[in-house]
């Protein structure tokens, strides 16, 4: 028996799995879908990964490869090219491989950790035909970086997730042509250095409250018609331009990747489309953790690791020492925060600080991130150039939540200071 | 020279081949695109209708009932995933309400078995996300839902095995008539048969005049859909269907036998290759079907398709040897009921053929089985034996439908080889699920690569000119 199962081996897998070894745990395997650990780091050839933590510029594959030295020197087991098929009701993990078949592994505790993929065409309904020629930006991205082969020379991408920045960039040095990167809302949901760096440094144009309207081609992309969109989203006739290309690139979102986790009864945050949980990211059945992209999506790679730490921490504790008592503060959100995670915090959590990260629904230049049980405030944290496409990461000492007692709620607002 | 050459490899093709192949006859089927069920067959609503909507006494009431009554015989035997579901017809008015007495009498008379009228309590009762509008349905236990393009390469495979010879990429060009038929192809060569059927769908007016006079013409129809994740796929467990109103035909909602939820077509007057789908076809869709079932999650869309309907003048199937050419059969026009009909009309296409002075002698054997592997389906000891066998069998290449290595390469050497991503697709249903191919197919290509011997560079994604790369890096 496993004292703990990590599912997947990608950043917060590998870095959940350290921590708790950390602890004290030593029968530990991580299940990894792919031939090799990392997850999407190994395609993110850029560089930018691993500035909070480890104060340097890393590229995807170092930044997996500093963990991946980390666990050698533990004892920690791991499975690669192994599908996990099933998580049962008494954490017993069902996982298939090629060497070692179909097997069921009980565990202690779980942490899942099965990363995101990306949306669609579906999702969002382009109207056209369907010919061979549009990716999702990361597909796109796997073909190049792992693969080697180009994907396409005209290239228009729809959407402005970091992703698709990236991959204009990408594209271009590689000797394509990218027209133009589109997005429908009127700010960009990538991270601003990245439409610096990726975008304007070789003059490919963003186009905002654009989006794609209609793909042709019959083989092969052969175009796409770009429209201008009204504060409703709803495209404005007479505003139709069309891009000859023939590949499209989609940037339009990331989902959890959360069947595994809906297949075991834990309920998800529609919000989040990720999993309830409590300040330690334990799920509501009790010794499955989750962290990472499985669980909110992320917009660093560096807090997955830290987020995947506490939650790797977490999982020692529970296994050593049980449950902690699950009467909590549910942790609710106004004044244009959208989501907070963990949803609900321990009135006892054994924890000096509990992370909550949180997204806001707006561009704020300077505002406060206040935190209430009731009318009385717990905490208070000044923050500069909030944006919906920044995580927002704010540490609550412990201590101060004694001020919340008698309250069922904390309440996590947003107010505009200027 | 051929006894029978049939033109087309859709459901009508490959079911007329199936059902000829048990003959004494040397049987060719000439298929334009790189694969069977590419057309209409690949892109329907993938229901087997009970058979209460076409007009009493037709071809396409008797041919619907029996041909509902074969497929499920046919896809139970062949490993074909179908499940006799049942359907609602649902009605929110008193207008409505006369329509199922209406589809309720066409039903009795077609012989339509287990055909009631329930009250709106009780369409409730079988389907709790009904909307409360609803006041009555007409439900069809016969009803059921099927993978079309695996019913198609089943029979067609069938086929293969027993004899029939399929070239795909050969698309017709002209036909001369002397004593016998001479077929050129866009490959070249050329077919010398005694007899052709013509199963050519949305083609198959052209076909019939490059021999004939023209006795029916194609007016295709189109109609849009969407596909939900399979989290929508318990939302209805029937087909629900809507009575026809002043503005349209209504659309259906029902789930798959995937597991996704399917909701559409429109109609919409369209061109023969016209697959696309436009916003104001879905919004119809997506408007219309939540009258039905207002609880839809449209957010969980994974792919929208559209597909053309052979739509003719007639309000009929147009089957029957041409006036003008004989020995020229045509199984044309074949619309909505068609992928019902489809085994049926083989038969009568045999019958007809009979009658037309074909000689038929039935095989002393004939091969009437299909046997599949889907991992996912089996029980633990067999998944074990399995990967002992082949360790292939132990890599999920596509996670969302939990499709195997061994299957992909299984579908890449079966009796119909796959030659494309989507040819797999339809083999396997790996690149099927939720996240539509975005992780498995770069690694679906590469395994097409090695297993077919081409470069990665020449991999398509569907017919021939979608290479889905463009080339290797460097290189552009």
């Amino acid at each position: 028996m496993y004292d703990l199962i990590v599912v997947g081996g990608g950043p917060a897998g590998l870095a959940a799995a350290n921590a708790a070894w950390q602890k004290g745990i030593k029968k530990i395997l991580i299940l990894e879908r792919d031939r090799e650990l990392g997850g999407i780091l190994n395609q993110c050839i850029h560089n930018g990964f691993g500035v909070k933590t480890f104060g340097e510029a890393l590229s995807g594959p170092e930044y997996a490869y500093r963990f991946e030295k980390m666990l050698e020197d533990t004892g920690v087991e791991v499975k690669t090219d192994t599908m996990v098929l099933d998580i049962d009701d008494d954490r017993t993990v069902e996982a298939v491989n090629p060497t070692d078949g179909f097997v069921r592994y009980p565990a202690k505790a779980v942490i899942l950790a099965m990363g995101c993929r990306e949306r669609t065409r579906g999702a969002i309904s382009i109207p056209g035909t369907r010919p061979a020629g549009v990716f999702s930006a990361g597909t796109a991205q796997r073909y190049m970086n792992i693969d080697g082969f180009m994907v396409g020379k005209r290239v228009v991408i729809l959407g402005s997730g970091d992703i698709g920045l990236i991959m204009a960039r990408r594209l271009t040095l590689e000797g394509a042509k990218v027209l133009a990167c589109v997005e429908i809302m009127p700010v960009s949901s990538g991270l601003r250095a990245n439409i610096a760096r990726c975008l304007d440094d070789f003059g490919i144009p963003l186009l905002l409250s654009h989006t794609v309207t209609e793909i042709r081609g019959d083989k092969r992309v052969s175009g796409v018609t770009v429209q201008k969109v009204d504060e409703h989203m709803q495209p404005i006739p007479g505003t139709e331009q069309l891009f000859d290309c023939d590949t499209l690139l989609l940037s339009v979102g990331l989902v959890p990747e959360n069947e595994l986790t809906k297949n075991a009864d834990i309920s998800l945050d529609p919000r989040t489309r990720g999993a309830y949980v409590y300040e330690n990211r334990e799920t509501e059945k009790e010794g499955v953790f989750a962290c990472g992209n499985v669980l909110h999506v992320h917009d660093l790679v560096d807090f997955v690791s830290e987020e995947a730490t506490f939650a790797g921490e977490a999982a020692a504790d529970y296994i050593l020492n049980g449950e902690r008592p699950r009467d909590c503060y549910r942790v609710t959100t106004s004044g244009g925060v959208t989501y907070t995670v963990p949803q609900m915090i321990r009135k006892d959590s054994g924890m000096k600080l509990v992370n909550i990260y949180m997204r806001v629904n707006r561009r704020v230049r300077k505002g406060d991130i206040v935190i209430r049980a009731g009318e009385t405030e717990i905490a208070r944290y000044h923050k500069e150039n909030l944006a919906p496409g920044e995580m927002i990461n704010t540490a609550l000492p412990s201590v101060l939540m004694q001020k919340a007692e008698g309250h069922d709620a904390l309440e996590v607002a947003l107010e505009e200071t200027e | 020279m051929y006894d029978v050459v049939i033109i087309g490899c859709g459901v009508v093709g490959a079911a007329a081949a199936y059902e000829l192949a048990r003959y004494d006859l040397k049987v060719a089927v000439l298929e334009a695109e790189n694969d069977v069920a590419t057309g209409s067959s690949k892109a329907n609503s993938a229901i087997l209708h009970a058979g209460y909507d076409p007009r009493p006494g037709s071809l396409m009431a008797k041919l619907n009932v029996e041909g509902n009554r074969l497929a499920f015989e046919i896809a139970h035997r062949l490993n074909v995933p179908v499940e006799r579901c049942g359907s609602l017809v649902v009605a929110f008015n008193e207008k409505d309400k006369e329509h199922l007495q209406e589809l309720y009498r066409r039903g009795i008379e077609n012989g339509v078995p287990d055909l009631s009228i329930i009250s709106g309590e009780q369409a409730r009762e079988l389907e709790p996300n009904l909307d409360p509008g609803v006041k009555g349905a007409l439900l069809a236990e016969s009803a059921g839902i099927i993978s079309p393009w695996d019913y198609t390469l089943a029979m067609a495979e069938v086929a293969v095995k027993n004899g029939v010879e399929l070239f795909l990429n050969t698309r017709v060009t002209s036909i001369e008539k002397d004593e016998v038929f001479h077929i050129r192809s866009s490959k070249g060569k050329e077919f010398e048969t005694r007899y052709v059927i013509n199963a050519a769908g949305v083609n198959s007016d052209i076909v019939a005049e490059m021999v004939g006079e023209r006795e029916f013409s194609v007016r295709p129809v189109g109609g849009e859909y969407f596909l939900l994740d399979k989290s929508e796929g318990s939302r209805v467990s029937r087909v629900i269907f809507q009575c026809p109103n002043e503005l349209g035909k209504g659309v259906l909602v029902s789930r798959t036998v995937h597991g996704n939820l399917i909701v559409g077509p429109d109609a919409v007057n369209s061109v023969r290759n016209d697959k696309g789908v436009t916003a104001e076809g879905l919004n119809y869709v997506r408007r219309t079907a939540l009258r039905s079932v207002p609880s839809i999650q449209f957010r969980d869309n994974i792919r929208n398709f559209a597909g053309i309907r052979a739509n003719t003048e007639f309000d009929e199937f147009c089957i029957g040897e041409s006036r003008s050419a004989k020995g020229f059969l045509n199984l044309a026009g074949i619309k909505s009921p068609g992928l019902t009909a489809a085994a049926a009309i083989g038969v009568y296409a045999r019958e007809l053929l009979d009658g037309m002075g074909l000689e038929l002698r039935k095989k002393d054997e004939f091969d009437d089985t299909r046997p599949v592997i889907r991992f996912k389906e089996l029980p633990d000891e067999e998944k074990n034996r399995l990967i002992k066998e082949d360790p292939a069998y132990g890599r999920v290449i596509c996670r969302c439908e939990t499709v195997t290595e061994a299957e992909i390469v299984a579908a890449l050497h079966s009796v119909i080889p796959a030659s494309s991503i989507n040819g797999v697709k339809r083999r396997c249903s790996a690149g099927m699920g939720r996240c539509q191919g975005g992780f498995c197919s770069p690694r679906v290509l590469r395994i097409i690569a090695r297993e077919l011997g081409i470069d990665e560079t020449e991999v398509l994604e569907e017919g021939e000119g979608s290479n889905v790369l463009y080339s290797r890096l460097k290189e552009v």
